[in-house]
């Protein structure tokens, strides 16, 4: 292949959030001992000068929709779905670190920079088309990830986390590495489209073969989305990181996980169907199962909400057991309603939790409407939208992954799904029941007022639960249309 | 101007103006709720007054697309049974906001901001004509009553809330699994155009799947009716509400579970619901025995009110399920009269809490003697209650009673003793409470009614006269509603059912 098809203006434009954010975090770190003791904010703002920046080079992306490099990435609606997804995740991450940062006395350009690397990474696997890229983007996401979890130097709970999450986060990749291997092996190609032509052609490699490397896939990635049988981390990371970087873990790179969990399985295994359906089936009713039961138990919020999270990552693996394209574009629409409603979440207990994160039980969430009733009226929205309840996101998505299920005779999955669904009120209606019903603790009254940050990171996200549940119409017509991946 | 829509609209307007109103003052708070609550009441005669009596169908629909994929509909419209019941929501709501005037001390603001929402949610659920939306209000009615328990409510608040809460939740997904299901066989959320597509053929259900889709709806219904077993969350939530929580929840949200038998498994699934009816029907009559048994020996008033509610609902399950004319119109007038009777009775014991700080029984007696007009309208409504001819109840009962007869003369039987218990539980309660020697706890406490009380009371007890002695001002539209459903409930019967002869009698009368 000659080299100027290899790098055209094009390609370029179709590169260009990755480029954008990549450059603009390298500077961050070239400027930070020029801007360093002058303001503390400046790098949160360039940070999100980046960020929208990236956006609008991801929609500009769009208009330019296409392979690039060889095939080996591909800018589609699905891609700008989840580039978009992954920018706007970081937003909401930078707007309540401001006050957070401020507040631990924590170093800025690093955080920010290595923010910008992870948001690239997972932009990488939004449009990768090829394994080694997907490859590159995790291992570009989870690296700047690992760092992040430890970003509180001092903090033993934050280092035991972060060494746990990248211990257990290699292995995961290497499973990762082992299946792509495989399939290598097996198809003499790592392009999505070429292995997929091998697998279906009459004398291609051996069933068997192909098994075994998407189950190691699976394994893969299973971790990344924090899905059961392989989801035991994700409790000790979520409750030791920063409350910021939690949310973010919780939405940004468990999105783009699932994007090449989804571009993956529904393209290159996907006439493998069959086989790997009754894992995924079995994955999804566990982690359902595993995260909200296990979540009754928690008495801290930021644990509670990690099982909360698993049981969603079990919710969205039910829509990829539908195997289908309305499954696909149900996943996209829960993904994009779980983002604003768990990172709004995280933001409450990150405002709530003052110096030291000191208070993150769910007591401390005692009487919180009689003090800041803005606050906690915005924490019911995002708590009624994970319940389900109807004109919020989360009901809305739910709503579409179970219509998907039932549009592919999963009756049982739907069911049990459902009645988990219900297990999973009682847990959210504890933290209403304290904000509500219960005099202020001590938490409550010392809460700092809402900082402009803080006010924007919370009604934001708010607004987006909001928006998706009263007019889904928007996001779930792209994301519709956007379904039919490129196979 | 949709005049339905006005109705269903207001409420919501009504809240988010309340959310505005300073916390710091209350006055205004009570009387904006009062305001547009009346307002909405005066408005919403209108529906009886408009409706059209020789069409038959739903009336003042409509029809405005929400979403686009799937098609979701924002469709509204009222039948002659669905009109009542909003108009019972709205004639309750400035009733509840009057009785709560004094009685909510703290968190004024959010009380009546939360009521008002109720309201919207509840009118919703009787008007929805799209299965999404009617979920949609469903669970929006959820809510406010959620945390009227929870913040407002007794000692044991958050316990019987989140009881409350979970109750319905669980019964209301499987309805959700069910609704979706629906909408794959079907392709359209529309409940008008799934009945059509029912009765012309095009849509047809195998018995196993219309005994599943039943269950589905039914025991979400069943939880709300309550029918026994699943009653155990309402005497909880009943006890610890606040008095206009109380009322809300006995007297419209109960409605919404046999308002949805009624109006959605009956129609959707005959041949299940006739396969089922016998055990629905068994479940009632124990319901009917069984909570006037537990009514009798309660010592706590507002539990005895609260398990009365379960024998008066089995009664109106059992008009439903006998499947006669007669039956249904009773259920559906029963469904009404035990609104406004058992509303009165829970606003009757608020006002006696409100006076004494006591729900116990043990600490009355010889209320008559310091409150004589206090006793003598809870007297009315006590009689009410148990059926006495010239009042509510008894057209009611009695039309449910004659149309299982019809049907099947032993249920008839063993129904009948719920009539009677319910005397025994209403007339010793007011003896023990009323009568007597007057201690100098209830000398001292107990003021007879006050302007604001007898503005609530009159009302109340004008309906229960003018339902007891002049049932033709609301049945006729109830019937044609009922007709209806009748006529649906016989198509799309695969395999042939066994009618009772006597049934065939009754329709051709």
């Amino acid at each position: 292949m000659p080299v100027n098809s290899f790098f055209n203006a094009g390609d370029m434009i179709r590169f260009l959030p990755e480029i954008i954010l990549t450059v603009m975090g390298t500077l961050m770190m070239v400027l930070d001992p020029v801007l360093h003791r002058r303001s503390s904010n400046a790098f949160g703002l360039l940070s999100l000068f980046t960020l929208v920046a990236a956006l609008i080079g991801s929609v500009y992306a769009y208009t330019q929709a296409g392979p690039a490099f060889g095939g080996m990435m591909i800018v589609d609606g699905f891609a700008t779905f989840f580039r978009v997804l992954v920018i706007v995740v970081g937003i909401l991450t930078v707007l309540p670190s401001f006050r957070f940062l401020a507040r631990q006395d924590a170093e800025t350009s690093e955080y920010h920079a290595l923010l910008l690397f992870s948001i690239a990474g997972q932009c990488v696997m939004a449009s990768a088309n090829d394994l080694i890229m997907i490859f590159i983007g995790l291992e570009i996401s989870s690296i700047a990830s690992y760092v992040l979890a430890g970003y509180l130097r001092d903090d033993k709970r934050a280092n035991e986390a972060a060494l746990k999450y990248f211990l257990l986060g290699s292995f995961a990749t290497g499973f990762f590495l082992y299946g792509v291997a495989l399939v290598y092996g097996a198809t003499g190609s790592v392009n999505l489209s070429v292995v997929r032509a091998a697998v279906t052609s009459a004398n291609g490699p051996s069933p068997v073969f192909i098994g075994v490397a998407a189950a190691l896939m699976f394994v893969g990635l299973a971790f990344k989305v924090s899905a059961a049988p392989f989801q035991v981390w994700a409790p000790d990371v979520y409750q030791g990181a920063p409350t910021p970087v939690t949310a973010f873990l919780s939405a940004g790179p468990k999105a783009a996980a699932f994007a090449i969990f989804l571009r993956i399985f529904m393209t290159a295994l996907e006439p493998l169907g069959n086989s790997w359906a009754p894992l995924v089936w079995i994955s999804a009713l566990l982690s359902m199962t595993i995260g909200n039961f296990a979540a009754l138990l928690q008495s801290n919020v930021k644990r509670l909400l990690a099982y909360s999270s698993i049981a969603h990552a079990g919710y969205v693996l039910v829509a990829l057991t539908a195997r289908s394209d309305v499954g696909t574009a149900a996943a996209m629409f829960y993904l994009a309603a779980y983002a604003f409603m768990n990172i709004g979440a995280f933001a409450v207990v990150s405002h709530l939790s003052g110096k030291g994160e000191r208070y993150q039980a769910v007591d401390d969430f005692a009487g919180l409407a009689q003090k800041q009733p803005m606050t906690a009226a915005i924490l019911t929205i995002f708590l009624l939208s994970l319940i389900g309840v109807p004109l919020t996101g989360g009901f809305f998505g739910k709503f579409y992954i179970f219509k998907a299920a039932l549009e592919s005779h999963l009756v049982w999955l739907t069911v049990l799904g459902l009645l988990n669904s219900a297990v999973a009120a009682y847990y959210y209606l504890r933290l209403l029941v304290m904000m509500y019903m219960y005099e202020p603790s001590e938490a409550a009254t010392n809460a700092e007022p809402l900082s402009a940050g803080m006010r924007a990171a919370l009604i934001l996200p708010a607004l987006g639960t909001l928006f998706l549940g009263i007019f889904p119409g928007w996001v779930l017509d792209f994301a519709g249309k956007s379904s039919n991946l490129v196979k | 101007m949709n005049l339905l829509s006005v109705v269903l609209f207001l409420p919501l307007v009504g809240f988010l103006i309340a959310l505005f109103i300073p916390r710091s003052s209350p006055q205004a708070s009570r009387t904006w709720a009062l305001v547009i609550s009346l307002a909405i009441f005066v408005i919403s005669i209108g529906l009886p007054v408009m409706l059209d009596n020789s069409a038959t169908g739903e009336q003042f629909g409509i029809d405005v697309p929400w979403i686009a994929t799937p098609a979701i509909h924002f469709y509204i419209a009222a039948d002659g049974v669905s009109m009542w019941l909003v108009m019972l929501s709205t004639f309750l709501t400035p009733i509840c906001v009057l009785i709560s005037w004094r009685y909510i001390q703290h968190r004024i603001k959010e009380f009546f901001a939360f009521l008002l929402l109720l309201e919207f949610g509840l009118v919703g659920v009787f008007i929805a004509q799209d299965l999404f939306l009617f979920y949609v209000f469903w669970e929006i009615s959820l809510i406010p009553m959620y945390f009227l328990v929870g913040i407002w409510g007794h000692d044991r608040r958050i316990y019987a809330a989140v009881k409350f809460f979970l109750y319905t939740f669980a019964g209301s997904v499987l309805m959700l699994a069910a609704i979706i299901y629906l909408y794959n066989r079907a392709g359209t959320f529309s409940y008008p155009a799934i009945l059509a597509m029912l009765s012309s053929g095009r849509l047809m259900f195998d018995s196993t799947e219309q005994l599943l889709l039943f269950l589905a709806f039914f025991i979400a219904f069943a939880i709300k009716v309550p029918l026994f077993p699943l009653h155990t969350w309402l005497p909880d939530a009943h006890v610890e509400a606040p008095s206009a929580g109380s009322v809300m929840l006995a007297s419209v949200m109960l409605k919404m579970g046999t308002f949805g038998i009624l109006h959605y498994c009956l129609p959707l699934f005959p041949s299940a619901a006739r396969t089922c009816a016998p055990w629905i029907v068994v479940l009632a009559i124990i319901g009917i025995v069984y909570g006037a048994l537990v009514s009798l020996v309660q010592p706590n008033m507002k539990k005895l009110v609260a398990y009365s509610s379960v024998s008066h609902l089995g009664f109106v399950v059992l008009g439903i399920f006998s499947f006669t004319q007669l039956g249904l119109d009773g259920a559906v007038y029963q469904m009404l009269n035990h609104g406004i009777s058992t509303g009165a009775l829970f606003v009757l014991v608020g006002l006696l809490y409100e006076r004494n700080h006591s729900l116990a029984i043990a600490d009355y007696g010889g209320v008559a003697t310091v409150a004589p007009w206090l006793s003598t309208v809870f007297l009315i409504t006590t009689l009410a209650s148990i059926g006495l001819p010239m009042l509510n109840n008894f057209v009611g009962e009695f039309m449910v009673l004659q149309g299982t007869a019809i049907a099947n003369f032993t249920w008839t039987v063993f129904a009948a003793v719920g009539v009677i218990l319910s005397a025994c539980y209403m007339l010793w309660l007011y003896q023990r409470v009323f009568y007597g020697e007057v201690s100098e706890n209830v000398r001292r406490h107990i003021p007879d009614l006050n302007l604001r009380e007898w503005a609530v009371v009159v009302p109340l007890i004008a309906m229960m006269v003018w339902m007891g002695v002049y049932p033709m001002s609301f049945l006729p539209p109830v019937s044609k509603a009922t007709a209806r459903v009748l006529d649906q409930a016989q198509i799309n019967v695969p395999f042939k059912v066994e009618l009772p002869r006597k049934v065939e009698v009754a329709r051709a009368r």
